[in-house]
């Protein structure tokens, strides 16, 4: 039987990483990602794990050194936060690419300014369209099964291509839960060794990183587009996988008490968790509220959010980003694209909330869904402009 | 014994690993640096290398000149791109998904990309203590985006970015000393080569290649495009740099300075600077300013090469 062990998630987290057999760790210092990394050091540190723990100096070389390494065919790790988001936003591209396999843990903060150290997703939001595969895991659970699910499917022979898993920095990443480690056998079965489809070879040399002239550019991107639409079929069977390894399913949109709700909460991030406390709420007062989880954000699951939204008059998506100038919030834009040809749109009221840190409540996501009835009663359309800034004192 | 080196051309490989039909300019001695910095290392080398002119002129997809591994990522992070390798390289070896037959690791980047843009990577993969070996191809500017002052290029050089003017003579400021910045960091092995002296650069990437820990050449790589120079006046400008002690040849082996290629007298540093359109209008004034730095860092390091 798998243990259940009261453990920081940061720390679980590590030992996932540990548990891959990873052979190449590079990571700069930033907050809130730090104690990742830092157990890593110490299970190097003490021989527990059999890695190069390679402390750059910069997120840019970070991602660099991610680079050379799963180039040479070697598993490779790094984990960052906002500002080293953005430092190392260069290589984070072009690592997507190169089709290169690393796994990224972000834990989620704001980027800067005005500098702050707290949690939102202004960082991921940043490379949205980087093109590596991106999913958010809501706790530490989550957190934990999902590094050796990124491992799985970045390293897939028909995916080879970096996979980034987000996760709350400060509400998740330093919150004590209880978490259950897999055996090592349950690993060995879920998780095949790394066999790079190229790698840096003497015996068998390749060029990596040609340049690409206006002739042949768009055709390279092209097939970037279509090598991570591709993956979906291996993202969800490994998802099929480890529900039948540890008995814990996930999907790419998840939704909790979504039949006959009228209502529906859409989140993406532990929000998801906060909202469940509110729907449940809700639904003992006799109010048709339900809601959805985005877990799978690139490449977005068009199908199975239409799927989820068919019977939902009104979607309350809250955003912890912002597109300055723009849509509001890059979650109700992407969900608002996704439904704009479908027959049934449901009104969508969008919410930015829980910036840099700030908590958001059960009580706020009630609040929330109190406006969003009000404007729907009012009968006016809401429009894609009218986003709302949640809980900003004025 | 060490400091005498027997230079037989028949002992040099035929074999090239950087192959021919690149798209370099006519002339272009960084091209042949390169070259001779594959043939020194054989094949048994993963490359990591910077944007620049040799990325562009050896690679543009689907074609290569590379027949060893090659792998190029962005502008400042070679070195980080060759430790990450390297680092790789390490790990699988220790837990046998490789077996161990010394590869070795070259990063290799421009002036600019080196001294400027990836002096922060460069600096950590050093001070990180890897098994790899830095060159700096030098040819003196940004030649790659149209000849952009850099701070490799020499005190007086006209460049588009400080070009020479009514009241500016070119550029302003002295050239970085990008190997006594590498020396600092206390690594075992630093030189100089330049491809006008094949058999001494040879030499060196070889020596550089058994270091035992970080290693970095820096080669003076003429570019008669930038420099306004007749491409077959390449090697001949390149020799006029060692002789005028502009670019001295030596090299720091565990701290130890030698220099390799001795030059008894120096010649007039208006030898190496009149021929190059770069230096056309400097006045004999600034060419005396000139030849005072170069024989006060000659001496300099003449009084390192004694100690």
């Amino acid at each position: 039987m798998p243990k259940r062990i009261g453990i920081e998630n940061s720390i679980a987290a590590a030992d996932a990483v540990a548990m891959a057999n990873v052979d190449v760790v590079a990571a700069y210092p930033i907050t809130p990602q730090t104690h990742i990394v830092e157990h890593l050091a110490e299970l190097v540190a003490d021989g527990e794990l059999d890695a190069e723990f390679i402390p750059v100096e910069s997120e840019h070389s970070a991602m660099s050194v991610c680079c050379g390494s799963s180039a040479m065919g070697a598993r490779t790790f790094t984990c960052t936060s906002a500002q080293g988001l953005a430092l190392m936003n260069e290589i984070v591209f072009i690592a997507a690419s190169l089709r290169l396999p690393i796994v990224m843990i972000l834990a989620n903060r704001s980027l800067s300014g005005p500098l702050s150290i707290w949690n939102d997703h202004t960082d991921v939001m940043s490379v949205r369209d980087c093109g590596w595969i991106q999913v958010f895991a809501d706790n530490g659970q989550e957190l934990f099964d999902h590094v050796l699910y990124a491992f799985r499917v970045a390293e897939d022979p028909a995916v080879s291509m970096p996979v980034m898993i987000n996760i709350d920095g400060f509400i998740v990443t330093h919150v004590i839960e209880a978490i259950e480690y897999w055996e090592k056998e349950q690993v060995a079965r879920y998780l095949p060794a790394f066999k790079p489809v190229n790698a840096l070879n003497p015996d068998a040399p390749i060029t990596m990183g040609a340049f690409g002239i206006p002739n042949i550019f768009s055709e390279t991107k092209k097939a970037q587009d279509e090598a991570l639409l591709a993956s979906k079929p291996v993202i969800m069977k490994a998802w099929d996988e480890l529900a039948k390894v540890t008995g814990r399913s996930y999907k790419p949109v998840e939704t909790y008490k979504l039949e006959g709700a009228e209502t529906a909460f859409l989140t993406m991030g532990s929000f998801g968790e906060t909202a469940s406390i509110a729907v449940d709420r809700l639904r003992s007062q006799g109010k048709a509220v339900g809601q959805i989880r985005l877990r799978l954000w690139r490449p977005f699951p068009f199908d199975e959010l239409r799927e989820a939204v068919k019977g939902v008059k009104k979607l309350v998506v809250i955003d912890r980003a912002i597109s300055y100038g723009g849509p509001g919030g890059p979650v109700a834009s992407e969900i608002r694209a996704a439904l704009y040809q479908e027959t049934h749109q449901p009104a969508i009221a969008n919410f930015l909330a829980g910036f840099a840190g700030r908590d958001v409540t059960p009580e706020d996501f009630i609040t929330m869904y109190e406006k969003t009835e009000e404007l729907a009663a009012a009968g006016a359309p809401i429009r894609q402009e009218d986003y709302l800034f949640y809980g900003v004192r004025e | 014994m060490e400091s005498l080196n027997v230079y037989a051309s028949r002992l040099v490989t035929k074999r090239e690993y950087f192959a021919p039909g690149h798209r370099a300019c006519q002339g272009c001695a960084e091209a042949l640096a390169v070259r001779l910095v594959a043939k020194a290392l054989g094949q048994n080398v993963v490359v990591a290398s910077a944007t620049g002119c040799m990325e562009i002129v050896s690679t543009p997809f689907p074609f290569t000149n590379w027949r060893v591994p090659w792998i190029h990522v962005a502008f400042e992070n070679a070195a980080a791109v060759a430790t990450g390798a390297e680092g790789a390289y390490r790990a699988l070896v220790r837990k046998g998904a490789l077996p161990e037959k010394g590869t070795v690791f070259l990063g290799m980047g421009g002036d600019g990309a080196t001294s400027d843009i990836g002096l922060q990577a460069l600096s950590g993969a050093f001070e990180r203590g890897h098994r790899f070996i830095y060159v700096c191809y030098d040819n003196e500017a940004y030649m790659n985006t149209g000849v952009q002052r850099s701070s490799g290029t020499p005190f007086g050089a006209s460049t588009t970015t400080s070009p020479a003017g009514k009241m500016k003579a070119g550029q302003v400021t002295w050239k970085k000393n990008m190997p006594e910045i590498a020396a600092a960091h206390g690594i075992p092995y630093v030189a100089t080569a330049c491809s006008s002296y094949p058999f001494d650069l040879m030499k060196k990437v070889e020596k550089a290649a058994k270091a035992g820990g970080p290693a970095y050449i820096h080669i003076l790589s003429v570019c008669p495009t930038g420099w306004g120079l007749p491409s077959e006046k390449a090697v001949w400008i390149g020799r006029l740099a060692v002789e005028t002690g502009v670019f001295p040849l030596y090299e720091v082996e565990k701290g130890r300075y030698r220099i390799t290629v001795d030059v008894p007298a120096l010649r007039p540093v208006g030898d190496y600077l009149k021929p190059q359109g770069r230096f056309r209008h400097l006045t004999p004034e600034i060419i005396e300013t000139i030849q005072k730095r170069v024989n006060e860092e000659w001496e300099k390091l003449r009084a390192k090469t004694a100690l």
